[in-house]
């Protein structure tokens, strides 16, 4: 399931909800990302999407994680709009039989969003505000998935 | 041809979205942003490093030799940032 909103969201409810009638799932993985102040230099985050498409490649980026590990449920939920420090911006939650592919799996599914899901992330503070420049690192995170995909085929 | 525009490239270009008549001589996502370019400073302006700009062609991201034909909606941003 992925859902990208602009309310916050309630990462107990979303795990009960994940599990809710399963006694099948040995292992739920979680990631939340959140908004830092970076020292003061962050007073607002705005995050501006590409309708339709998010989705879509969210949802592209969820069947690919199924199809690589055996998960038995997974939820991407990403929030839209001006955010503050401290705020939650995304979820990432992975179900399965044993940790290690709930585990690779979450890891995963961040690696894939930060460089393949359109959002785009404007920083505004006491020294005025600026788009956020993609990291390379986020890139290198992504790639390495390719490359042990290729060395496993 | 439905163009849409995000983040920087639309704050350069003023505007988020368009319908526009590409020439028949334009067939790629490289050719489209050269033409793009010639159509005014405020393109010229969002398409100056258009080596570092993404493209996706109805919802999908696609390389800057793809090709337009049968496209319906092409979308021009800077390289993500979420999560």
């Amino acid at each position: 399931m992925i859902r990208v909103q602009q309310e916050d969201f309630d990462i107990s409810a979303e795990i009960a909800a994940l599990k809710a009638g399963r006694a099948d799932i040995g292992a739920v993985v979680a990631f939340l990302g959140t908004v830092r102040d970076q020292g003061g230099a962050i007073d607002e985050l705005t995050l501006e999407h590409y309708p339709g498409m998010t989705e879509r490649e969210l949802e592209r980026i969820e069947a690919e994680a199924q199809a690589r590990w055996l998960l038995q449920a997974s939820l991407i939920v990403h929030r839209i709009g001006t955010l503050r420090p401290s705020d939650n911006i995304v979820l990432v939650l992975t179900a399965s039989e044993h940790r290690q592919a709930a585990f690779a799996a979450a890891e995963f599914l961040m690696d894939y969003l930060k460089t393949r899901a359109p959002f785009w992330k404007r920083e505004s503070g006491p020294d005025g505000s600026r788009w956020v420049e993609a990291n390379a690192t986020d890139d290198a995170a992504s790639a390495r998935w390719q490359i042990s995909k290729d060395a496993v085929e | 041809m439905r163009l849409l525009y995000f983040a920087w490239v639309k704050e350069k270009i003023g505007i988020g979205v368009e319908d526009v008549d590409i020439p028949a001589s334009v067939t790629t996502v490289a050719e489209l942003m050269a033409w793009l370019k010639t159509r005014g400073p405020e393109f010229e302006h969002a398409f100056a490093r258009s080596e570092v700009i993404r493209a996706a062609i109805d919802q999908s991201h696609v390389r800057h030799d793809a090709h337009l034909a049968g496209a319906r909606e092409i979308a021009f941003f800077p390289p993500v940032t979420g999560g």
